[in-house]
């Protein structure tokens, strides 16, 4: 009886063995920033994740026998995040540069491209990036293009998050040219019929996947994944899809100049851009955002009330620290409070989430994003009740001692309430502001309303629209707050009390 | 004399403020049941002086001693590290009237007279509740019970004060000028109610510029200047005769 349980067991073992394999390996967790980022990983129509990167790490992960799992972050939060371990690889369309490589490791190059310049249609052709002294040049923050713009005497450089606003200030005239890496001005300026691509190639850049520098055997990993996939033909293959197969690439990977395929993502991309949809289509179209804009919601008051709840503490805690604590407490208040006044609110986010792991304290991005509020309201929120305490005569601190109670039952029983009164109308109104600067809690990779903006813009590319739409669903949160704080200026009026 | 156990003495009280001595040594005794004015002019330091009696006020030296209760500081000394526990003892013995009545206005009248028992001693809720409604039936405001004070006249609101102080059974009660914030009319209707206490026996230490008052009602009269007690006499005593030159010159000013 024994042994045949002990057989079944073992033919169970065998059985699920390659199962039990994969599930061994750990995913491989990569990060992109997919706001404005074709082609490299984007959402493209359908709200589905697609790219060349995409492609690529999904064929490097299948090599390596990982299941790929996809994290997005911002481009800016793209490297840190990796020192924090928030992934194991970020594939971006970053260049390889020494200076990078002593934050992060890069593998071998998975792409190396050129920077494109694009001016508006009929501008006569820029041979030498030095023709452009004195002239406004667009490019992203962070970039190679950027470092080359800056080593070139009297360029006046302005740097832009996403590319379409950079190229649609050329076409309004705001810039001369735009200076970026050859499958952007590919994407986003070369079917656009006022842009013109001028000039020769400028530079050759390279593409490597940054990993955290803790980890040399998951490089090696990769490394060999990788010369499979170039080995294989596979890598060719997906950029020629893409359309990004050009001499340069097949020159450093020594493989034939011509794509092996058609390229049909290329074209899938332009033809669902090129078409503008009418007014109706497009409200239509923003139907498809409901469930986003719906969780976005969501999140937004999530963070608000949290955010504002531990504001509201926190401040009471100062204020009467400050009002009626002793000597080093009443100064350990007063410093905060003008610590956190004086410093804005975005930068105590991105210490909260990228700094403080550097001491060791490693914050989720939703209790960053709370913790993040909650300080920085408290401290506004400590202004308000001590105001609100200071406005309490002397007197009824005097008759509540007078009448025997001690200092905190005469600051609980009655001024405390009495103050609860004054207060409750700026708290409600500093409520509908945190509401509006809980959109900075997108900084530290959370999908709240702002993060949801981003997300329909970049693939809509109806900035204005998608503007108007997330202002509408900030207003309706805020709406029943505004009518609180009318409604608490009114009744609470203390003394006029019925 | 020797029968004489006084209720609330003073005995040599010291008080200054950054430096400025406020009272500089006041001595005197109350026996239980008295009725006593304390008259002087602006600034002698008479709040001064009833705020120390019911521990509001720390003191610089001197005993003060009120329903059994003691602070002592001897000249020079700290100040004892439990006067605020002394002091506390002390104020559920002594009652406090203000000049600007300082009813909590977010409760209502009868609120007013509960929260210190209730909060204070513990007094069972309907406890609190009957001795409240009795004690504003008692200053005439029965009917006004469930009002809150920003609704009631400046007289009102001082006899809901008084209630309030009653409500903690003191055995002492004071009064810092305790008409002088009302409309002459509504000035008697508050003495009244402390003519009533004072005839069941309570006893009260009154800071007053009611000068027809203190005569009328006072078992004797304080009369105080520059932070000394200059004289302590029978009421028609101080007014018809005073003794010294500096309460003569203050009277004067009332004939
Ligand atoms: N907390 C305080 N800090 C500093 N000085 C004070 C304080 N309280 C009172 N004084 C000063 O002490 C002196 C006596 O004040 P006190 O209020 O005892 O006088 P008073 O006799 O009650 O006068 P009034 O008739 O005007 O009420 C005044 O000069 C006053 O300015
Ligand atoms: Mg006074």
């Amino acid at each position: 009886m024994k042994k045949t349980t002990l057989l079944l067991l073992c033919a169970l073992a065998i059985l699920f063995a390659p199962f039990a394999l994969a599930a061994d390996q750990p995913p491989l967790r990569w990060a992109a920033a997919t706001d404005s980022n074709a082609p490299y990983a984007f959402y493209g129509p359908g709200n589905k994740l697609t790219g060349f990167e995409l492609e690529i790490i999904q064929a490097i992960a299948r090599e390596m026998g990982r299941e790929p799992v996809f994290v997005p972050n911002d481009w800016d939060g793209l490297i840190p995040g990796l020192s924090r371990g928030l992934y194991d690889c970020v594939i971006c369309g970053i260049e390889i540069t020494p200076e990078k490589s002593q934050e992060v490791r890069f593998t071998n190059p998975y792409y190396v491209t050129y920077e494109q310049f694009v001016v508006k249609r009929g501008t006569p052709r820029v041979a030498s990036l030095d023709q452009l002294a004195g002239k406004q040049v667009g490019t992203l923050s962070q970039t190679a293009s950027f470092v080359m713009l800056s080593k070139i005497p009297g360029v006046i450089v302005k740097t832009y998050d996403e590319e379409v606003n950079a190229y649609a200030d050329v076409v309004n005239g705001r810039l001369f040219g735009v200076l970026l890496d050859y499958p952007i001005a590919k994407y986003y300026a070369f079917a656009n019929p006022n842009l013109q691509f001028t000039g020769p190639p400028f530079g050759q850049i390279s593409y490597g996947i940054a990993l955290s520098r803790t980890n040399p055997a998951l490089l090696e990993e990769m490394n060999a994944a990788l010369g499979r996939v170039l080995a294989s033909g596979e890598m060719r293959d997906i950029l020629s899809r893409w359309g990004l197969w050009t001499a340069m690439v097949a020159d450093t990977f020594g493989q034939p100049e011509d794509p092996s395929l058609p390229d049909t993502e290329y074209r899938a991309f332009v033809a669902a851009t090129a078409e503008q949809p009418s007014l109706l289509n497009r409200i239509i179209g923003y139907a498809r955002f409901w469930p986003l804009l719906l969780q976005a919601s969501l999140l937004t008051i999530e963070v608000s009330i949290l955010g504002m709840v531990g504001a509201v503490l926190l401040g009471f805690a100062l204020a009467i620290m400050r009002v009626y604590g002793p000597f080093p407490l009443r100064w350990i208040a007063t410093l905060y409070i003008e610590l956190i006044r004086g410093t804005p609110l975005l930068i105590q986010l991105l210490i909260l989430f990228y700094g403080l792991p550097n001491i060791g304290i490693k914050l989720e991005p939703f209790v960053a994003g709370v913790l993040g509020l909650a300080l920085n309201y408290a401290a506004y929120e400590a202004e308000n009740y001590r105001a609100g305490l200071l406005a309490i005569p002397k007197g009824q601190m005097e008759a509540a001692r007078a009448l025997g109670m001690t200092q905190r039952q005469g600051l609980f029983h009655v001024v405390i309430p009495q103050s609860f009164r004054l207060v409750l109308p700026p708290v409600t109104n500093d409520f509908i502001s945190l509401l509006k600067d809980s959109s900075l809690v997108s900084m530290v990779t959370l999908v709240d309303l702002t993060g949801a903006y981003k997300q329909i813009a970049t693939q809509t590319f109806d900035y204005f629209g998608a503007g108007l739409l997330v202002a509408t669903f900030y207003l309706l949160i805020g709406l029943p707050f505004v009518r609180l704080a009318r409604f608490t200026e009114q009744k609470l009026n203390p003394g006029t009390r019925k | 004399m020797d029968s004489f156990t006084p209720l609330v003495s003073i005995q040599d009280l010291h008080k200054s403020f950054d430096d400025t001595p406020i009272l500089k040594g006041v001595s005197f005794a109350i026996e239980e049941g008295d009725l006593v004015s304390v008259i002087g002019p602006s600034g002698c330091g008479k709040s001064t002086m009833l705020r120390c009696i019911n521990g509001l006020e720390t003191l610089d030296s001197g005993v003060i001693t009120a329903a059994g209760a003691t602070i002592s500081r001897k000249p020079g000394a700290k100040l004892d590290a439990d006067f605020e526990k002394t002091a506390h003892a002390l104020r559920q013995r002594v009652g406090m009237v203000f000049q600007q009545f300082n009813l909590f206005p977010h409760r209502t009248l009868l609120e007013n007279t509960m929260m210190a028992p209730i909060i204070v001693r513990g007094v069972p809720h309907e406890d609190a509740e009957k001795t409240g409604r009795t004690l504003l039936e008692k200053v005439g405001l029965g009917a006004h019970a469930d009002r809150y004070p920003a609704n009631l006249s400046g007289g009102q609101q001082q006899r809901a004060a008084i209630a309030r102080a009653l409500a903690m059974q003191p055995k002492v009660m004071l009064y810092d000028e305790p008409t002088s914030a009302l409309d002459p009319e509504l000035v008697d209707e508050v003495l009244h109610v402390m003519k009533a206490l004072d005839a069941e026996g309570m006893t009260q230490i009154v800071v007053t510029h009611e000068m027809r008052f203190a005569r009328d009602a006072s078992d004797y009269i304080i009369y105080m200047e520059g932070g000394h007690i200059v004289e302590i006499s029978d009421e028609d005593e101080i007014f018809d005769n005073p003794k010294d030159e500096r309460t003569r010159r203050f009277l004067r000013r009332f004939h």
